[in-house]
């Protein structure tokens, strides 16, 4: 049964596993690339135009024609509204994350049922929750403002966040909670102080993660946040938000404008860096931490 | 006390944990219940596939729009897919541990960055580089088109797919490669006839995720892919897809009667498009789970 | 009386990382013999099988110091070709890993690759080598089912054949018995033992009885050393070194 398997075709295999190997790596090198070019072009357009004045000053009148002022009331409008929606969803995210991973069995039907929910709530559309978001609005008797703003992002960032605190909860082990109870502990004390505590560091990534991203989301507050010029003072008030005013600012005419428009995509993404820049510090020591 | 503490407790994290079902049936209910105006007046059939645009008239056809969203995602697609399935299979079977590391990151990031960010980016590179390419294959174009689009949103779903297809790709047991590769079977004959086959499953939902977060992807395309209500004839063409209408008149929507039904419909038939995709990758994705544990 | 061994292993050593596998096993592997590796788990046997094949290879934190020869030739020779070396093996694992793919392309499969392409000489070469697996009669009428369908012992069974199917010259098993039943390991053992006549076998267990029943020549190791080989009536009967001795009589395991 001695075939004549020659090695005459090796070389066509070799060819052909360098070949995709060659297409493999370039394709790793396209996706850094891309970021690459992102962040990049961002930078180098947005840098320039970038001054003090942009980030200290609330637009004057004729801002948008080119004339003085700075984009201080979007700064300050994503802060509140990224920090206030990331309030509320962790209000809303960390019991619910716990309750499925401490008191239900972690196998159980309501435990696999809120986590498909959340993979649900994961793929629903940025616009769609806008649009929700803006018929709860007028449900509610809202106008467009921060608060509404608030809500609408805190339903953005909730699956955000509990897929990602979903994540290192489960890996405390079982026994730690057992350690637990069999020292007295109730369920409630066994969560807030042994789960939280050996998760800690995860559960702030998680929250780090959703901030970030509702503070770049544009969809979702077109409808709800409304737009000003003035800096928020309360919660009923429109808010304005820092990638709607690059979307503003990118849309008039006036090249100083738009070069106003790279400044705060600039400052948008170095907000971005330095946000996950420090979830990865904390994942980072957290995994050594473990080991 | 205590124990009347954590029985509160249990109560109320109990209650909050039916939130996430019950946001996902109140948007359904809720963007139904805003369309349901604009369906009392015109079957929704006509609705999807009419091409007259015209609020002011009452005429709220779809259809240039629903297209403009199929081929801005087929474009994104047919870039996406082949690099995202490359890389994931080059990061798991041939990259080397630190070069991993290095690049996961990365893709965190490019996850991470703002649809705006991708927006403004388009803007500035793609939109001129469509502009530049397009007389190449006899067409003349703004460069703000489809392919402008396309391209963009495929950068944006490179982590999806990149993401979910390393997970099931990693899910296959390591002693199947071995099998394969004692054969004699170089690296890439064991992905191609072992790996890629047993992850296949996981793979089309990978993509599928890949799809519906590009069907609903709003800003970025939005700023570059032009915006003219008519069904596009080619790449170099302006569209209009469906969530890009919902953002640009979000303002006059108010003002002219049934317009605001319309657009909520719009949202509701996009929510639901997107919601079968995503359910329909999240059952392959959990039945292929349960087959490897 | 002294044969030409067929694989010579000279100073082996295998870290991963800090950690060192195999320490400076030196060792030759009679040709067409059943070579028994034992000792307790995690000591080193199942790296020391992949060695053979370079399915351990020296990347990622792996290094590998030492020769091993095939046919006197270094396989871990950087200019040789390693799917070249893995065809001379055939390796059967602790749980049979049958490909993706129906009963008949998984034996197909190797001489696929290879180069063979003619239909009628694949079918011959695929009834071949299920009948010297003794699964001919069991599958001859269901080749184009997956193989996933067959029980754990015709898995093993099937993975046998395909490993024969490219022509080996070893036969490499990792614990092959270890997920089957008593009556299907037994049926493994047998064709092992049938193989000797043409083949290598070296093979990995933990089981002393199977070693005992199969074994024509032992090495022991533990914690990664080799602590004594030689021809099995010697090693079983008058163990030299009471390390072996322990864990022949059960103290250490």
């Amino acid at each position: 049964m001695r075939q004549s398997l020659a090695p005459r075709n090796l070389r066509r295999r070799k060819i052909e596993e360098n070949f995709f190997r060659v297409l493999m790596a370039g394709s790793v090198l396209i996706v850094i690339a891309c970021l690459g070019l992102i962040v990049g072009t961002i930078i180098w357009k947005g840098l320039p135009a970038l001054s003090l004045s942009m980030i200290t000053q609330t637009p004057k009148g004729g801002y948008y024609l080119g004339r003085e002022g700075g984009i201080l009331n979007a700064i300050v409008g994503s802060l509140y509204l990224a920090s206030g929606a990331t309030l509320l969803a962790v209000l809303f995210s960390l019991p619910i994350v716990l309750f499925i991973n401490v008191y239900a069995r972690k196998t159980s039907r309501l435990a696999t049922w809120t986590r498909f929910s959340f993979d649900v709530l994961w793929g629903v559309p940025s616009i769609v929750y806008g649009a929700f978001g803006f018929i709860l609005m007028v449900f509610m008797g809202l106008r467009a403002s921060l608060l509404a703003g608030i809500i609408t992002v805190a339903l953005l960032e909730l699956p955000i966040m509990s897929r990602a605190m979903d994540e290192v909860i489960r890996l405390v082990p079982p026994e730690l909670l057992e350690a637990s109870y069999s020292l007295g502990a109730t369920k409630l004390e066994t969560a807030l102080k042994v789960v939280v505590r050996q998760s800690l560091p995860g559960i702030l990534t998680a929250i780090l993660i959703a901030f970030g991203r509702g503070i770049g989301d544009a969809a979702s507050v077109l409808f709800t946040a409304g737009f000003t010029d003035r800096l928020p003072t309360s919660l009923f008030q429109p808010a304005a938000t820092l990638p709607l005013a690059i979307f503003f600012q990118l849309g008039t005419p006036f090249p100083e404008v738009q070069a106003r428009a790279y400044a705060s995509a600039a400052l948008l993404t170095a907000i971005i860096l330095l946000v996950s820049l420090l979830a990865r510090g904390l994942i980072k020591k957290y995994t050594k931490h473990l080991t | 006390m205590r124990l009347l503490k954590d029985a509160l407790a249990s109560k109320v994290m109990l209650v909050l944990t039916f939130f996430p079902g019950l946001v996902v049936f109140l948007i359904i209910i809720g963007l139904y219940l805003r369309g349901r105006p604009i369906l009392a007046e015109k079957p929704l059939f006509s609705l999807l596939f009419s091409s007259s645009w015209a609020p002011g008239r009452g005429d709220f056809g779809f259809f240039p729009f629903i297209m403009g969203t199929l081929w801005v995602t087929a474009v994104a697609l047919i870039v996406a897919v082949p690099i995202s399935l490359l890389a994931s299979i080059y990061l798991s079977e041939y990259a080397p541990r630190a070069v991993q590391e290095f690049i996961r990151p990365m893709i965190d990031l490019l996850a991470g960055l703002p649809s705006v960010i991708y927006g403004v980016w388009g803007v500035l590179l793609i939109v001129p580089l469509v502009a530049r390419i397009a007389p190449f294959f006899g067409g003349t174009s703004s460069g703000y088109s489809i392919l402008a689009g396309g391209l963009v949103l495929a950068i944006m779903i490179f982590p999806t797919i990149i993401y979910v297809s390393l997970e099931v790709i990693s899910s296959i047991p390591y002693e199947l490669r071995e099998a394969s590769l004692s054969l004699g079977a170089t690296k890439w004959e064991t992905v191609k006839h072992v790996v890629l086959k047993k992850g296949l499953q996981g793979i089309i939902a990978a993509i599928v995720l890949g799809l519906s977060r590009a069907l609903g992807e709003t800003m970025a395309v939005l700023m570059v892919v032009g915006n003219i209500p008519k069904v596009p004839q080619s790449v170099f063409d302006g569209g209009y897809p469906l969530p890009a209408l919902i953002a640009n008149n979000y303002g006059e929507m108010m003002s002219v009667p049934l317009y605001d039904s319309a657009l909520m419909l719009a949202a509701g038939v996009l929510l639901v498009i997107v919601l079968v995709f995503n359910v329909l990758a999240r059952i392959i994705l959990v039945r292929v789970e349960r087959r490897a544990g | 009386m002294e044969q030409k061994p067929h694989i010579r292993i000279q100073d082996l050593s295998v870290f991963f990382g800090r950690q060192r596998a195999l320490k400076n096993i030196t060792i030759d592997i009679p040709d067409k013999k059943i070579t028994v590796i034992i000792g307790p788990s995690g000591c080193g046997k199942t790296t020391l099988l992949k060695c053979l094949n370079r399915l351990v290879e020296p990347l990622d934190g792996v290094k590998v110091s030492g020769k091993i020869f095939v046919d006197e030739e270094d396989i871990y020779d950087p200019k040789v070709e390693v799917t070249h070396i893995r065809k001379k093996m055939g390796l059967l694992s602790q749980k049979p890993q049958v490909l993706p793919m129906s009963i008949y392309d998984n034996v197909a499969y190797g001489p696929r690759l290879h180069g063979q392409k003619n239909k009628k000489k694949l079918g011959q070469i695929v009834e071949h080598y299920l009948q010297m697996a003794k699964l001919w009669e069991e599958v001859k009428d269901r080749l184009s089912e997956p193989a996933s369908r067959l029980s754990v012992g015709q898995q093993q069974r099937l993975c046998l054949a395909r490993g024969l199917a490219v022509e080996p010259e070893i036969i490499l098993g990792d614990e092959p018995t270890s997920a089957l039943d008593p009556q299907s390991s037994q049926n493994v053992e047998k064709r092992l033992i049938e193989l000797k006549n043409d083949y290598t076998v070296i093979v990995v267990t933990h089981i002393l009885r199977q070693a005992k029943r199969i074994a024509d020549y032992i090495a022991f190791l533990y914690m990664g050393e080799l602590i004594e080989h030689g021809p099995a009536e010697g090693v079983f009967a008058n163990p030299k070194d009471p390390r072996t001795r322990a864990y022949l009589t059960g103290e250490i395991s």
